[in-house]
Protein backbone atom coordinates (compact mmCIF):
# COMPACT_ATOMS: atom_id res chain seq x y z
CA UNK A 1 0.00 0.00 0.00
CA UNK A 2 1.08 3.74 -0.96
CA UNK A 3 2.42 5.51 2.05
CA UNK A 4 3.19 9.19 2.19
CA UNK A 5 7.15 9.80 3.35
CA UNK A 6 7.59 12.24 7.21
CA UNK A 7 10.86 13.54 7.26
CA UNK A 8 12.20 14.10 10.03
CA UNK A 9 14.42 17.70 10.01
CA UNK A 10 15.57 18.76 13.76
CA UNK A 11 12.59 19.36 15.70
CA UNK A 12 10.04 19.36 13.07
CA UNK A 13 8.50 16.92 10.56
CA UNK A 14 8.34 18.04 7.03
CA UNK A 15 5.47 15.48 5.03
CA UNK A 16 5.33 16.20 0.97
CA UNK A 17 2.55 15.06 -0.65
CA UNK A 18 2.81 14.54 -4.08
CA UNK A 19 0.64 12.28 -5.31
CA UNK A 20 -3.15 13.03 -5.42
CA UNK A 21 -4.91 12.23 -1.70
CA UNK A 22 -7.42 9.49 -1.91
CA UNK A 23 -9.54 8.84 1.53
CA UNK A 24 -7.44 5.78 2.61
CA UNK A 25 -4.02 7.45 1.64
CA UNK A 26 -5.28 10.46 3.45
CA UNK A 27 -6.47 8.83 6.88
CA UNK A 28 -3.14 6.47 7.07
CA UNK A 29 -0.81 10.14 7.06
CA UNK A 30 -3.35 10.91 10.12
CA UNK A 31 -2.13 7.95 12.10
CA UNK A 32 1.48 7.93 10.47
CA UNK A 33 1.84 11.63 11.37
CA UNK A 34 0.40 11.69 15.29
CA UNK A 35 2.32 8.46 15.57
CA UNK A 36 5.49 10.87 14.75
CA UNK A 37 4.82 13.55 16.62
CA UNK A 38 4.57 11.39 19.71
CA UNK A 39 7.28 9.23 18.84
CA UNK A 40 9.85 12.30 17.70
CA UNK A 41 8.22 14.52 20.08
CA UNK A 42 8.34 16.68 17.45
CA UNK A 43 7.40 20.58 17.59
CA UNK A 44 5.99 21.47 14.38
CA UNK A 45 4.62 19.68 11.06
CA UNK A 46 5.42 21.11 7.88
CA UNK A 47 2.49 20.12 5.18
CA UNK A 48 3.81 21.21 1.91
CA UNK A 49 0.60 20.07 -0.86
CA UNK A 50 2.18 22.31 -3.59
CA UNK A 51 1.92 19.28 -5.66
CA UNK A 52 -2.22 18.67 -4.56
CA UNK A 53 -4.53 19.80 -7.19
CA UNK A 54 -7.47 18.35 -6.22
CA UNK A 55 -9.09 18.16 -2.96
CA UNK A 56 -12.63 17.62 -1.43
CA UNK A 57 -14.26 18.21 2.20
CA UNK A 58 -12.96 14.99 3.75
CA UNK A 59 -9.29 15.86 2.85
CA UNK A 60 -10.03 19.30 4.14
CA UNK A 61 -11.29 18.08 7.61
CA UNK A 62 -8.21 15.66 8.03
CA UNK A 63 -5.75 18.57 7.30
CA UNK A 64 -8.17 20.39 10.16
CA UNK A 65 -8.06 17.19 12.16
CA UNK A 66 -4.12 16.98 11.94
CA UNK A 67 -3.50 20.23 12.74
CA UNK A 68 -5.90 19.76 16.02
CA UNK A 69 -4.11 16.34 16.87
CA UNK A 70 -0.93 17.76 16.61
CA UNK A 71 -1.53 20.96 18.74
CA UNK A 72 -3.08 18.37 21.73
CA UNK A 73 0.11 16.98 21.10
CA UNK A 74 1.89 20.94 21.49
CA UNK A 75 2.93 20.48 17.91
CA UNK A 76 1.64 23.60 14.99
CA UNK A 77 1.01 22.41 11.95
CA UNK A 78 1.98 24.75 8.80
CA UNK A 79 0.32 23.64 5.18
CA UNK A 80 2.32 25.45 2.67
CA UNK A 81 1.80 25.72 -1.09
CA UNK A 82 -1.74 25.59 -1.32
CA UNK A 83 -2.59 26.28 -5.32
CA UNK A 84 -5.43 28.93 -5.74
CA UNK A 85 -7.83 26.33 -7.09
CA UNK A 86 -7.52 24.43 -3.82
CA UNK A 87 -7.87 27.25 -1.92
CA UNK A 88 -11.14 28.25 -3.68
CA UNK A 89 -12.31 25.03 -3.10
CA UNK A 90 -12.10 25.00 0.95
CA UNK A 91 -13.25 28.35 0.73
CA UNK A 92 -16.59 27.04 -1.16
CA UNK A 93 -16.66 23.61 0.89
CA UNK A 94 -16.59 26.41 3.94
CA UNK A 95 -13.63 24.73 5.27
CA UNK A 96 -11.40 27.87 6.31
CA UNK A 97 -9.12 25.62 8.23
CA UNK A 98 -9.10 27.88 11.41
CA UNK A 99 -6.42 27.11 13.78
CA UNK A 100 -4.08 25.57 10.31
CA UNK A 101 -0.89 28.67 9.72
CA UNK A 102 -0.71 28.60 6.04
CA UNK A 103 2.48 29.94 4.26
CA UNK A 104 3.52 29.99 0.68
CA UNK A 105 6.38 28.09 0.23
CA UNK A 106 8.18 25.61 2.58
CA UNK A 107 11.12 28.25 3.61
CA UNK A 108 8.42 30.72 4.80
CA UNK A 109 6.61 28.36 6.27
CA UNK A 110 9.92 26.72 8.00
CA UNK A 111 10.26 30.69 9.23
CA UNK A 112 7.01 30.70 10.55
CA UNK A 113 7.37 27.72 12.43
CA UNK A 114 10.95 28.43 14.12
CA UNK A 115 9.32 32.05 15.00
CA UNK A 116 5.72 30.25 16.20
CA UNK A 117 7.94 27.61 18.58
CA UNK A 118 10.25 30.20 20.04
CA UNK A 119 13.60 28.27 18.25
CA UNK A 120 16.04 30.58 16.36
CA UNK A 121 19.40 29.56 15.46
CA UNK A 122 20.60 32.65 15.45
CA UNK A 123 19.27 35.19 18.33
CA UNK A 124 19.69 38.21 15.77
CA UNK A 125 17.11 37.34 13.14
CA UNK A 126 14.74 37.30 16.33
CA UNK A 127 13.14 40.14 14.54
CA UNK A 128 12.09 38.03 10.96
CA UNK A 129 9.13 36.25 9.71
CA UNK A 130 6.81 38.68 9.56
CA UNK A 131 4.49 36.84 7.76
CA UNK A 132 2.78 35.89 11.10
CA UNK A 133 -1.08 34.26 10.75
CA UNK A 134 -3.74 35.37 12.79
CA UNK A 135 -4.58 33.67 16.06
CA UNK B 1 -51.06 19.07 -50.74
CA UNK B 2 -53.11 20.66 -47.53
CA UNK B 3 -54.60 24.23 -47.95
CA UNK B 4 -52.24 26.28 -46.35
CA UNK B 5 -49.41 24.96 -48.41
CA UNK B 6 -51.80 25.44 -51.20
CA UNK B 7 -52.56 28.90 -50.38
CA UNK B 8 -48.98 30.43 -49.68
CA UNK B 9 -48.28 28.83 -53.17
CA UNK B 10 -50.89 30.21 -55.19
CA UNK B 11 -51.62 33.40 -52.88
CA UNK B 12 -47.73 34.23 -52.38
CA UNK B 13 -47.75 37.79 -54.39
CA UNK B 14 -50.92 38.85 -52.35
CA UNK B 15 -49.63 37.51 -49.23
CA UNK B 16 -46.17 39.55 -49.34
CA UNK B 17 -47.85 42.81 -50.67
CA UNK B 18 -50.53 42.10 -47.76
CA UNK B 19 -47.58 41.60 -45.17
CA UNK B 20 -45.57 44.45 -46.49
CA UNK B 21 -48.48 46.71 -46.12
CA UNK B 22 -48.77 46.20 -42.86
CA UNK B 23 -45.74 46.22 -41.80
CA UNK B 24 -45.28 49.34 -43.33
CA UNK B 25 -48.46 50.87 -42.13
CA UNK B 26 -47.47 50.22 -38.74
CA UNK B 27 -46.25 53.21 -37.07
CA UNK B 28 -43.49 51.85 -35.33
CA UNK B 29 -41.78 50.79 -38.13
CA UNK B 30 -38.24 51.83 -38.08
CA UNK B 31 -37.46 52.42 -41.84
CA UNK B 32 -33.81 54.39 -40.29
CA UNK B 33 -32.67 50.98 -39.24
CA UNK B 34 -33.42 48.72 -42.17
CA UNK B 35 -34.74 49.69 -45.72
CA UNK B 36 -37.76 48.99 -47.53
CA UNK B 37 -35.76 46.80 -50.15
CA UNK B 38 -34.11 44.28 -47.41
CA UNK B 39 -37.31 44.04 -45.48
CA UNK B 40 -39.09 42.60 -48.77
CA UNK B 41 -36.16 40.53 -49.55
CA UNK B 42 -36.44 39.09 -45.88
CA UNK B 43 -39.99 38.87 -46.29
CA UNK B 44 -40.10 37.33 -49.65
CA UNK B 45 -37.29 34.69 -48.11
CA UNK B 46 -39.64 33.76 -45.50
CA UNK B 47 -42.85 33.36 -47.58
CA UNK B 48 -40.67 31.18 -50.17
CA UNK B 49 -39.38 28.92 -47.19
CA UNK B 50 -42.67 28.42 -45.25
CA UNK B 51 -44.29 27.47 -48.59
CA UNK B 52 -41.58 24.66 -48.74
CA UNK B 53 -42.22 23.58 -45.65
CA UNK B 54 -45.27 23.24 -45.30
CA UNK B 55 -45.80 21.49 -48.85
CA UNK B 56 -44.84 18.24 -47.20
CA UNK B 57 -48.23 18.17 -44.95
CA UNK B 58 -46.72 19.28 -42.01
CA UNK B 59 -48.29 22.16 -40.17
CA UNK B 60 -47.62 21.59 -36.61
CA UNK B 61 -44.32 20.57 -35.48
CA UNK B 62 -41.78 23.32 -36.33
CA UNK B 63 -38.97 21.19 -35.22
CA UNK B 64 -39.21 18.54 -38.07
CA UNK B 65 -36.21 19.03 -40.65
CA UNK B 66 -38.07 20.69 -43.23
CA UNK B 67 -38.61 23.63 -41.27
CA UNK B 68 -35.20 23.92 -40.32
CA UNK B 69 -34.81 26.63 -43.60
CA UNK B 70 -37.62 28.65 -42.00
CA UNK B 71 -36.49 28.70 -38.80
CA UNK B 72 -32.70 29.34 -39.62
CA UNK B 73 -34.42 32.52 -41.60
CA UNK B 74 -36.14 33.74 -38.86
CA UNK B 75 -33.30 32.79 -36.38
CA UNK B 76 -31.35 35.15 -38.68
CA UNK B 77 -33.46 37.93 -38.99
CA UNK B 78 -34.29 38.10 -35.33
CA UNK B 79 -30.55 38.09 -34.34
CA UNK B 80 -29.54 40.58 -36.85
CA UNK B 81 -32.08 42.88 -35.21
CA UNK B 82 -31.33 42.00 -31.86
CA UNK B 83 -28.00 43.55 -32.87
CA UNK B 84 -29.40 46.59 -34.82
CA UNK B 85 -31.13 47.48 -31.63
CA UNK B 86 -34.92 46.81 -32.79
CA UNK B 87 -37.14 46.51 -29.95
CA UNK B 88 -38.44 43.10 -28.79
CA UNK B 89 -42.32 44.44 -29.97
CA UNK B 90 -40.74 45.30 -33.64
CA UNK B 91 -39.07 42.40 -33.85
CA UNK B 92 -42.01 40.50 -32.50
CA UNK B 93 -44.43 42.39 -34.92
CA UNK B 94 -42.79 41.06 -37.79
CA UNK B 95 -44.14 37.54 -37.74
CA UNK B 96 -46.96 38.56 -35.73
CA UNK B 97 -48.10 40.74 -38.88
CA UNK B 98 -47.87 37.91 -41.48
CA UNK B 99 -50.14 36.34 -39.48
CA UNK B 100 -52.65 39.10 -40.03
CA UNK B 101 -51.50 38.95 -43.87
CA UNK B 102 -52.27 35.38 -44.75
CA UNK B 103 -55.58 35.78 -42.18
CA UNK B 104 -56.91 38.47 -44.88
CA UNK B 105 -56.43 36.08 -47.59
CA UNK B 106 -57.88 33.01 -46.12
CA UNK B 107 -60.94 35.16 -45.44
CA UNK B 108 -61.21 36.57 -48.64
CA UNK B 109 -61.16 33.06 -49.74
CA UNK B 110 -63.19 30.92 -47.52
CA UNK B 111 -65.64 33.67 -46.58
CA UNK B 112 -68.50 30.88 -48.06
CA UNK B 113 -67.33 28.11 -45.54
CA UNK B 114 -66.99 29.38 -42.47
CA UNK B 115 -66.41 25.58 -41.00
CA UNK B 116 -62.90 25.04 -43.31
CA UNK B 117 -62.16 28.90 -42.29
CA UNK B 118 -62.17 28.14 -38.69
CA UNK B 119 -60.18 25.15 -38.99
CA UNK B 120 -57.88 26.83 -41.52
CA UNK B 121 -57.46 30.47 -39.29
CA UNK B 122 -56.57 27.62 -36.31
CA UNK B 123 -53.96 25.70 -37.82
CA UNK B 124 -52.62 29.30 -39.39
CA UNK B 125 -52.63 30.65 -35.58
CA UNK B 126 -50.92 27.36 -34.51
CA UNK B 127 -48.49 27.56 -36.55
CA UNK B 128 -47.28 31.47 -36.85
CA UNK B 129 -47.41 31.44 -32.66
CA UNK B 130 -44.56 28.77 -33.04
CA UNK B 131 -42.64 30.98 -35.11
CA UNK B 132 -43.12 33.82 -33.19
CA UNK B 133 -41.92 32.09 -30.34
CA UNK B 134 -38.52 31.20 -32.59
CA UNK B 135 -38.43 34.73 -33.46
CA UNK B 136 -38.55 35.87 -29.58
CA UNK B 137 -36.40 32.91 -28.28
CA UNK B 138 -33.43 34.00 -30.45
CA UNK B 139 -34.55 37.64 -30.31
CA UNK B 140 -33.53 37.62 -26.37
CA UNK B 141 -30.83 34.62 -27.45
CA UNK B 142 -28.96 37.61 -29.45
CA UNK B 143 -29.75 40.31 -26.89
CA UNK B 144 -28.16 38.14 -24.58
CA UNK B 145 -25.19 37.48 -26.50
CA UNK B 146 -24.33 41.03 -26.66
CA UNK B 147 -24.82 41.33 -22.32
CA UNK B 148 -22.61 38.69 -22.30
CA UNK B 149 -19.99 39.98 -24.51
CA UNK B 150 -20.25 43.44 -22.39
CA UNK B 151 -19.94 41.16 -19.10
CA UNK B 152 -17.21 39.56 -20.15
CA UNK B 153 -15.07 42.69 -21.28
CA UNK B 154 -16.24 44.65 -18.11
CA UNK B 155 -14.89 41.75 -16.13
CA UNK B 156 -11.54 41.65 -17.64
CA UNK B 157 -10.93 44.71 -17.35
CA UNK B 158 -11.77 45.72 -14.24
CA UNK B 159 -9.75 43.26 -11.97
CA UNK B 160 -6.33 44.36 -12.41
CA UNK B 161 -3.53 43.10 -9.71
CA UNK B 162 -0.66 45.61 -9.04
CA UNK B 163 2.46 44.41 -7.45
CA UNK B 164 3.00 47.92 -5.27
CA UNK B 165 5.76 46.90 -3.79
CA UNK B 166 7.97 43.70 -3.24
CA UNK B 167 5.89 40.88 -1.54
CA UNK B 168 2.94 42.83 -1.71
CA UNK B 169 0.19 43.31 -4.26
CA UNK B 170 -3.15 45.69 -4.64
CA UNK B 171 -6.43 44.74 -5.77
CA UNK B 172 -8.69 47.90 -6.29
CA UNK B 173 -12.11 46.50 -6.84
CA UNK B 174 -14.72 48.95 -9.10
CA UNK B 175 -18.23 48.21 -9.14
CA UNK B 176 -20.22 45.83 -8.03
CA UNK B 177 -19.29 42.24 -6.66
CA UNK B 178 -21.50 39.63 -7.84
CA UNK B 179 -19.99 36.24 -6.95
CA UNK B 180 -19.01 35.94 -10.89
CA UNK B 181 -17.06 38.94 -10.39
CA UNK B 182 -15.46 37.62 -6.60
CA UNK B 183 -14.35 34.42 -8.68
CA UNK B 184 -12.32 36.21 -11.26
CA UNK B 185 -11.14 38.86 -8.34
CA UNK B 186 -10.17 35.81 -6.52
CA UNK B 187 -8.98 33.55 -8.78
CA UNK B 188 -6.64 36.30 -10.52
CA UNK B 189 -5.63 37.10 -6.85
CA UNK B 190 -4.49 34.13 -6.16
CA UNK B 191 -2.76 32.89 -9.51
CA UNK B 192 -1.16 36.82 -8.92
CA UNK B 193 -0.06 35.71 -5.52
CA UNK B 194 1.75 32.09 -6.39
CA UNK B 195 3.34 34.36 -9.57
CA UNK B 196 5.36 36.88 -7.53
CA UNK B 197 5.37 34.97 -3.90
CA UNK B 198 4.13 37.68 -2.12
CA UNK B 199 2.98 37.77 1.19
CA UNK B 200 0.10 40.68 1.59
CA UNK B 201 -2.70 41.50 -0.70
CA UNK B 202 -4.31 44.81 -0.07
CA UNK B 203 -7.94 44.94 -1.60
CA UNK B 204 -9.11 48.21 -2.13
CA UNK B 205 -12.76 48.75 -2.12
CA UNK B 206 -13.10 52.01 -2.37
CA UNK B 207 -14.58 51.38 -6.02
CA UNK B 208 -17.40 49.58 -4.67
CA UNK B 209 -20.85 51.52 -4.55
CA UNK B 210 -22.83 49.49 -2.08
CA UNK B 211 -21.32 46.65 0.34
CA UNK B 212 -24.47 44.84 1.44
CA UNK B 213 -24.01 41.06 3.51
CA UNK B 214 -23.75 39.27 -0.33
CA UNK B 215 -20.58 41.54 -0.87
CA UNK B 216 -19.40 41.61 2.29
CA UNK B 217 -19.51 37.42 2.48
CA UNK B 218 -17.35 37.25 -0.87
CA UNK B 219 -14.67 39.80 0.44
CA UNK B 220 -14.57 37.38 3.60
CA UNK B 221 -14.31 34.38 0.81
CA UNK B 222 -11.77 36.55 -0.90
CA UNK B 223 -9.76 36.58 2.67
CA UNK B 224 -10.14 33.36 3.39
CA UNK B 225 -8.70 31.85 0.51
CA UNK B 226 -5.98 34.48 0.13
CA UNK B 227 -5.19 32.87 4.09
CA UNK B 228 -5.32 29.70 2.70
CA UNK B 229 -2.48 30.25 0.54
CA UNK B 230 -0.15 31.18 3.36
CA UNK B 231 -0.79 35.25 2.12
CA UNK B 232 -2.19 38.02 4.58
CA UNK B 233 -5.17 40.10 3.60
CA UNK B 234 -5.93 43.78 4.00
CA UNK B 235 -9.08 45.49 3.30
CA UNK B 236 -9.23 48.96 2.48
CA UNK B 237 -11.06 51.92 1.02
CA UNK B 238 -13.51 51.40 3.25
CA UNK B 239 -15.95 54.56 2.85
CA UNK B 240 -18.13 56.11 6.24
CA UNK B 241 -21.26 54.82 4.55
CA UNK B 242 -19.81 51.62 3.91
CA UNK B 243 -18.62 50.87 7.50
CA UNK B 244 -22.23 52.48 8.89
CA UNK B 245 -23.98 49.68 6.31
CA UNK B 246 -21.59 46.86 7.65
CA UNK B 247 -22.01 47.71 11.14
CA UNK B 248 -26.19 47.94 10.18
CA UNK B 249 -25.86 44.82 8.47
CA UNK B 250 -24.04 42.41 11.97
CA UNK B 251 -21.48 41.63 9.47
CA UNK B 252 -18.30 40.18 11.61
CA UNK B 253 -15.14 41.79 9.73
CA UNK B 254 -13.44 41.35 12.81
CA UNK B 255 -10.65 39.07 12.35
CA UNK B 256 -10.10 41.01 9.21
CA UNK B 257 -8.10 43.81 9.37
CA UNK B 258 -9.30 46.99 7.94
CA UNK B 259 -8.34 50.17 6.87
CA UNK B 260 -9.73 53.16 5.62
CA UNK B 261 -7.36 54.65 3.13
CA UNK B 262 -5.01 52.38 0.72
CA UNK B 263 -2.51 54.59 2.20
CA UNK B 264 -2.99 53.43 5.26
CA UNK B 265 -3.40 49.94 4.33
CA UNK B 266 0.23 50.43 2.33
CA UNK B 267 1.65 51.85 6.05
CA UNK B 268 0.12 48.21 7.47
CA UNK B 269 1.70 46.36 5.02
CA UNK B 270 4.56 48.02 4.90
CA UNK B 271 5.19 47.39 8.99
CA UNK B 272 4.17 43.84 8.34
CA UNK B 273 6.72 43.18 6.19
CA UNK B 274 9.14 45.39 8.38
CA UNK B 275 9.74 47.88 5.58
CA UNK B 276 10.10 51.83 6.53
CA UNK B 277 10.03 54.74 4.01
CA UNK B 278 10.98 58.44 4.60
CA UNK B 279 12.06 61.28 3.56
CA UNK B 280 15.56 61.12 2.29
CA UNK B 281 17.51 64.66 2.32
CA UNK B 282 15.27 67.90 1.91
CA UNK B 283 17.39 69.24 -2.01
CA UNK B 284 16.79 66.18 -3.61
CA UNK B 285 12.55 66.78 -3.43
CA UNK B 286 12.27 62.92 -3.74
CA UNK B 287 9.85 61.09 -1.35
CA UNK B 288 8.10 58.38 -0.99
CA UNK B 289 4.48 57.86 0.45
CA UNK B 290 4.12 59.87 4.13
Amino acid sequence: MDRIPILKMGPFLLVTIQVDLYDRLALTLENDLISMVSKTGARGVLIDISAVSIVDSFMGRILGNIASMSRIMDAETVVVGMQPAVAITLVELGLTLQGVYTALDVEKGMELLQDKIGIFEDPEQEKEGPDDSDD
Amino acid sequence: MNTIAQLLQNNKKKILENWMQNQLSDTSLRDDLISNEELRRQSDELINGLSRATAGGNVDNIYAPEYEPVVEILSDISITRARQGFSPRETGMYVLSLKQAIITVLQDKYSEQPEVLYKELLTVNNLLDMLSMVTFDTYIKGREEVILRQTDEINEISTPVIRVWEGILALPIIGTLDSARTQIVMENLLQEIVNTGSSIAILDISGVPAVDSLVAQHLIKTVSATRLMGAECIISGIRAEIAQTIVHLGIDLSNIKTKASLASALQLAFSMRSVEVRKISKNTGFHIGR
